[in-house]
């Protein structure tokens, strides 16, 4: 088994944690080959998840940038409201089978928090998420739901208190109850195992995307386009179309307000190769190697790093990573919930912003599929305060 | 005989750990020279690092104060030079998180730290799957990495982790964070040799020792006390606090 991705990837973790990561691996990798193992997460995706997803013609976006047509993978259809509970049903299984009875997550923005505590209901598990204070009080909406699927939520003060302080408390809580506590890491980052079985989990989200567009178009899209953080959205988009160098893969990363200021989150654009919570990858770093905090009005975007797999699609020039600023993801949000009728994330609405960017370049038979991974309920307060803060009307 | 060995060879030692510009650099100078005046016969130099996931409250915090200080990779190597010049005979050990050493390069950080005088480097987060990419560089400036064991690595793992390796194993008395605990674990004297099974070098014990009581527990167990919450708590209130502090371990260990 290769635990790298090119230079990226590797288990750089405590020797506390290496057994743990090993009896994932090794777990994971038997189940993969077990048909019930499938059937059972498959049969979970259908019925409870409600896969699959649409694919989407925004026909009214796409006739009002007057270029290429936009169509939306829907993974802001899913129980939950994205694309984070194909990882987590994913995990939970794993874990049932390891016969942990405990689950912690980090969490962002919370959606990976809320689609955690949610399969821990429906295992009957114990849940304990640990959220950034800075984004406990950004994403309060979703820290009441995981309060009300039953989840503890600790806030966690030290460094920026965001995404990255959360994963640290994380990985030292696992560390002292791995026996019956599983971590189950909400992107495709993180020592090996994760980067591999996240992307599995939610390479659904490509392998539908492709048929789907085949049968609705007759041919393979041109682009797809999603949002990085982590990159779990867009691993699970990409992984539909890695035989297919016509199609271009593109990733938008958080330029918070600009690269040039230092303020985003930007870690493939702006980053340099670093070492942190159990990967070698691209990481925002100051003089002296420390990570710096990151900034971006996605809290499901601030985080200093970005899986080990993107790393190298970027080396390798094999998928383009793009950024959208903290004004064009707003400005794109209003235009999703404008032309079409739905709210999407910010996270999602940062890969809307490109593709509303690259749209007008194009002719009619150019076909974009964006994939817009959450909806934005959660993200209401949150444009309400930046539109005040930058005198925009609400 | 190098360094190290000379000194497990005499006795058993204390090792102590710093949090090296906390409270501030003066000041943790001053402790650590303390402590060596006590009897403190190896020092790691903890790196402080912004993300450090392997300690607990007490490091993670004096981490984050000793950046603020202005506190580097850099400095930390210019703090040992200084530590070496006036106490020759000492060990000096490096204790970091990867990713300060890989931002400056392996090569480099290797050459400066053998420059400084340097014994070796405990690299907190890289386990027997990454560790050739630093124990090449190392060997080839004469750097032990020290290897560490936890209560949870399986014998077979042990057995690989200390093959070849120089300097002494690090023992984890429990699995978690760094941070004092009341008492150690009933069975860190039979994992400790369950490791000499399958090594000569030998075996420090460490985490959760803050007491006399603690650190005599560990010195019947293992060939070396290490301590590090414990001290970087005192060297916040003085360099009489940590002198204090060493000197309680060492009357532990008589």
């Amino acid at each position: 088994m290769n635990m790298h991705y090119g230079i990226y990837g590797g288990q750089y973790v405590p020797e506390t944690l290496t057994g743990a990561l090993r009896e994932l691996a090794q777990t994971y990798l038997e189940a993969k080959d077990d048909p019930a193992f499938r059937a059972e997460l498959d049969d979970l995706l259908k019925h409870y998840v409600g896969r699959e997803s649409p694919l989407y013609y925004a026909k009214r976006l796409s006739e009002h940038l007057g270029g290429s047509r936009i169509y939306l993978k829907r993974e802001d259809l899913n129980h939950t409201g994205a694309h984070k509970i194909n990882n987590t049903m994913g995990q939970a299984l794993l874990a049932r089978r390891m016969g942990k009875k405990r689950l912690i997550a980090e969490t962002g923005a919370g959606m990976h928090g809320v689609a955690t505590a949610t399969v821990a209901a429906l295992f009957g598990m114990e849940c304990e998420i640990f959220m950034g204070s800075v984004d406990v009080a950004r994403q309060a909406p979703n820290v009441d739901r995981m309060h009300a699927l039953g989840a503890k939520v600790r806030s966690i003060t030290e460094g920026g208190a965001t995404l990255k302080d959360a994963m640290n408390a994380a990985l030292r809580e696992w560390a002292s109850c791995s026996d019956y506590t599983f971590y189950l890491i909400g992107t495709a980052a993180g020592p090996y195992p994760y980067p591999m079985l996240v992307k599995d989990f939610q390479s659904v989200i490509g392998k539908e995307t492709r048929r789907q567009c085949l049968e609705m178009c007759g041919r393979l899209p041109d682009e797809v386009v999603a949002c990085v953080g982590g990159g779990s959205n867009a691993i699970g988009m990409f992984a539909g179309f890695e035989d297919t160098p016509q199609v271009r893969r593109v990733g938008v990363e958080a330029g918070g307000m600009g690269i040039a200021t230092g303020q985003h989150a930007a870690s493939i654009n702006g980053g340099k190769v670093g070492i942190l919570h159990g990967m070698k990858a691209y990481f925002l770093q100051d003089a002296n190697g420390q990570m710096l905090d990151t900034y971006s009005v996605s809290a499901g975007l601030d985080y200093p790093g970005v899986g080990p797999e993107h790393c190298l699609l970027a080396d390798e020039k094999l998928a383009t990573y793009e950024v959208a600023n903290d004004d064009e993801a707003v400005a794109a949000f209003d235009t999703l919930c404008r032309f079409e009728g739905i709210i999407p994330a910010l996270e999602s609405s940062h890969a809307l912003a490109y593709a509303i960017r690259e749209a007008p370049k194009h002719d009619r038979d150019h076909i974009i599929v964006v994939n817009l991974s959450g909806r934005g309920d959660k993200d209401m307060d949150n444009i309400k305060q930046y539109k005040e803060k930058h005198g925009q009307a609400l | 005989m190098d360094r190290l060995s000379n000194i497990f060879a005499t006795r058993k030692p204390l090792i102590i750990f710093t949090s090296v510009g906390y409270p501030t650099e003066e000041q943790n100078e001053q402790a650590v020279c303390a402590a060596i005046e006590k009897g403190a016969d190896i020092i790691e130099l903890g790196v402080p690092f912004s993300d450090p996931m392997a300690d607990g409250p007490v490091i993670s915090a004096a981490s984050q104060v000793a950046i603020k200080e202005g506190m580097t990779l850099p400095k930390t190597i210019a703090f040992a030079a200084r530590i070496r010049s006036k106490y020759p005979q000492i060990g000096l050990i490096l204790f970091s998180y990867m990713n300060p050493l890989l931002y400056i390069g392996y090569d480099m950080v290797c050459q400066q730290l053998a420059e400084a005088g340097v014994d070796g480097i405990l690299p907190v987060d890289l386990p027997l799957e990454e560790r050739d990419e630093l124990l090449v560089p190392a060997r080839a400036h004469g750097l032990h990495i020290i290897p560490l064991v936890s209560p949870l690595t399986p014998e077979d793992r042990v057995a690989k982790i200390v093959e070849g390796m120089t300097g002494f194993v690090y023992y984890i008395n429990v699995a978690g964070v760094t941070g004092a605990r009341d008492t150690l674990p009933p069975e860190v004297a039979e994992r400790i040799a369950m490791i000499k099974r399958h090594t000569a070098l030998p075996v420090a014990a460490g985490f959760g020792i803050a007491s006399a009581a603690a650190a005599k527990a560990a010195a019947n167990a293992a060939d070396g006390v290490i301590s590090g919450s414990g001290f970087v708590k005192a060297t916040a209130i003085s360099p009489q606090a940590a002198a204090d502090f060493t000197a309680e371990l060492l009357r532990g260990m008589e």
